[in-house]
């Protein structure tokens, strides 16, 4: 069985730490809008200030997401996305950068037609540091989080404002990598984050476990992360991101020569409100 | 009941993960999670109180219409000459299908957990018309989700749901039909999880869905075996019932699956399985993961949904209940399938012959007998399930019928 050892989140985040500063993880789905565009935009991101980047799998039925990322996941499969060209994205990107972590973010159809133990093997060797799997709950947790276990590689649980204290002994029980703090109740990309509650439910969290906490869903402004990077351990943004790509593109859903620099623009401004940097 | 008597029945599945087998479980959104349970803990609780079963019973008598006769078709039986062939009349129920059954028990369920407004699915408009009603009838606020494809298709329905007070989503993320219906109806309840209900309209979804439907879908299968025995003195020798999600023939199937009787789901083959183009995911597709539950889908080599097609709104779903994938793995169940084509014939006969307007979804499954019971003996009994009226299918079928010199 091969097993993860690269700990690259775990690097980040003790780096992190004892730079007294906090992470920005930037989402966009892989193959959206095009093979060459997206792997240009992920190359580009730890340039323009992404610490880690959240790489989503592209699937028909993204029950969890708002019509942002539903519409990047339909334009990553119609421009011909599959697992196993998101797979090859991460190992060209690992070709010149060997530092900043990819979690793969997806459904659990793909993978499961993929066949989970050919998935994780590939998943390590392609270089990706770890899994969200939305539709997995802990009940599931045989499925694909224990095997992952086995093979030491992170597997990420997202907790949300409806997660109750007693669920959440559930939910972390198996949890690795970092929490995913979901700020609203509701899908991707739709509301802003409530700060108030956020920083209510994250030092809860930290009662409840020594794992960083990242927060996502709702963070859409510089500012937003701002606030979010002064209490969690790094904010995540995705619907902000893939509507910057949608809204360069041409009229047939095609990349423009801006498409790439506009994107990465936004990136390095969200990067700018992180907190200590 | 003894131990080996437990371990012989098909009938105690799923286990209290809600598997069937390999197939069912609760593959949702962590954020849908606390929902899911709280509609798990009130679905055991009202199971195990008798006096929810009572006031369900009190609406399927008087407000259903329950118990829905058992028919001999007589004529069709003649005209085929061969086995004898028998209705489960559920199209005669309140609003024109099987769907109420479930909507009134969910229904029920939702008003015990106190919840005051209620969020559904809907392809054809079936369900959404039964969801509508009883909201209506309790006081629910109703909100019904619905492909922008389909809203348009299904007119009629829309107009009863509206004028019911439910109020329509239409939606057009992915295909716009019942399947993104469906994640759309999963997303708004994630953002409305205090107040509302989801009443899914299938044997779908994630547990308890596949087994709270199921059971509240059982009656017409209970009610099937009284009637039989007062008919015929035993059981019948043949089931047949057609399958999208497969609610309405779960509840025909599953009181008799531990008996001696042949029992048979009929798919929607469209245009043909061999064309790609048709909604029979046991006979077409294979296991995948989808609206919480594990299940046959219909998906392309990359383990993407692909659509379905059928004639049948009713049947156009790519996915099928989970425990209709463990009765088709273990061979309990034989499941075939019937053109659009031959659908649209067994429609014409039946209308002509029994004066009876089939729903497009039972015409198929009225389709695949015509191709069986010539060859049985004449004292060999199917019993079929007429699960829904065709009055909603008129617009469609009638230019089609017309085409092929049926009218």
């Amino acid at each position: 069985m091969t097993k993860y050892t690269s700990d690259r989140l775990k690097i980040l985040f003790e780096k992190l730490r004892s730079k007294d500063t906090s992470a920005l993880g930037i989402f966009i789905t892989a193959g959206d809008p095009d093979f060459d565009t997206s792997l240009k935009i992920m190359e580009g991101l730890p340039e323009e200030g992404a610490d880690m980047i959240e790489f989503g799998m592209p699937f028909s039925d993204p029950m969890a997401d708002g019509p942002a990322i539903q519409a990047s996941s339909k334009r990553a499969l119609e421009a011909g996305g599959s697992l196993k060209k998101t797979l090859d994205m991460v190992r060209i990107f690992r070709e010149k950068n060997n530092s900043t972590p990819i979690i793969l973010m997806g459904y659990y159809n793909p993978i499961y037609n993929f066949g989970v133990q050919k998935f994780l093997t590939e998943v390590i060797e392609a270089g990706a540091d770890g899994l969200i799997v939305v539709d997995l709950p802990p009940e599931e947790d045989e499925e694909l989080c224990i095997p992952a276990k086995e093979c030491n590689l992170p597997f990420v649980r997202l907790t949300a404002p409806t997660t109750s204290n007693e669920r959440l002994t559930t939910v972390l029980q198996n949890a690795t990598g970092f929490i995913y703090y979901v700020s609203i109740t509701g899908i991707t990309g739709t509301k802003d984050v409530p700060i108030e509650l956020v920083t209510h439910a994250v030092q809860n969290l930290k009662e409840h476990s020594n794992l960083p906490i990242a927060v996502g869903f709702g963070i859409k402004t510089r500012e937003h992360v701002e606030q979010v990077t002064r209490i969690a351990d790094a904010a995540i943004v995705g619907s902000e991101v893939v509507n910057a790509i949608a809204n360069t593109l041409d009229a047939n859903g095609k990349a423009k020569p801006e498409t790439i620099q506009t994107t990465l623009s936004l990136v390095r401004d969200l990067a700018a409100g992180v907190r200590g940097k | 009941m003894s131990y080996k008597e437990i371990a012989n029945t098909l009938r105690n599945a799923p286990d209290e993960n809600g598997h069937f087998g390999i197939f069912g479980g609760q593959y949702v959104a962590e954020t849908l999670m606390p929902l899911i349970i709280e509609v798990c803990d009130a679905w055991r609780a009202s199971k195990n109180d008798p006096s929810f079963w009572s006031e369900l019973e009190y609406y399927r008598q008087h407000y259903i219409g329950r118990p829905s006769p058992l028919y001999l078709a007589s004529r069709l039986t003649e005209h085929f000459n061969g086995a004898k062939l028998y209705f489960k009349r559920d199209e005669l129920n309140h609003t024109g299908a099987h769907k109420i059954n479930n909507v009134m028990g969910q229904a029920l369920v939702a008003r015990r957990m106190g919840k005051t407004k209620i969020i559904a699915e809907t392809g054809a408009g079936q369900h959404g018309v039964a969801t509508a009603t009883a909201c209506a009838l309790f006081n629910l606020e109703c909100e019904v989700f619905m492909g922008a494809e389909d809203v348009k298709r299904q007119k009629p329905n829309v107009d009863r749901m509206r004028l019911l007070g439910a109020k329509i989503h239409p939606v057009t993320s992915g295909s716009s039909t019942l399947k993104d219906a469906m994640n759309e109806a999963l997303r708004y309840w994630v953002s409305k999880a205090e107040t509302h209900f989801y009443i899914i309209g299938t044997v779908a979804g994630p547990h308890p869905y596949p087994e709270m439907v199921r059971d509240f879908q059982c009656v017409i299968g209970e009610e099937t075996k009284e009637q039989i025995m007062a008919a015929e003195g035993r059981l019948p020798d043949t089931l047949v019932a057609c399958i999208g999600g497969g609610s309405n023939a779960i509840g025909l199937f599953h009181p008799f699956l531990d008996d001696q009787v042949k029992i048979i789901g009929v798919e929607a083959a469209g245009y043909g399985v061999e064309t790609g183009l048709h909604a029979a995911s046991l006979t077409g597709g294979r296991p995948g993961v989808l609206h919480g539950n594990r299940t046959y889908l219909l998906q392309n080599e990359d383990g993407q949904i692909t659509e379905a097609h059928s004639i049948s709104a009713g049947l156009d779903y790519p996915g099928i209940g989970p425990e209709h994938s463990w009765l088709f793995e273990n061979g309990r169940v034989d499941y075939v399938c019937a053109t659009d084509q031959e659908a649209l014939e067994a429609f014409a006969l039946c209308s002509r012959l029994e004066g009876i307007i089939p729903a497009l979804e039972p015409a198929h499954a009225l389709a695949y007998i015509a191709t069986i019971i010539k060859t049985l003996p004449k004292d060999h009994i199917i019993v079929m399930n007429m699960c829904g009226r065709g009055d909603k299918d008129l617009e469609a079928v009638l230019p089609l019928l017309e085409k092929m010199g049926k009218l």
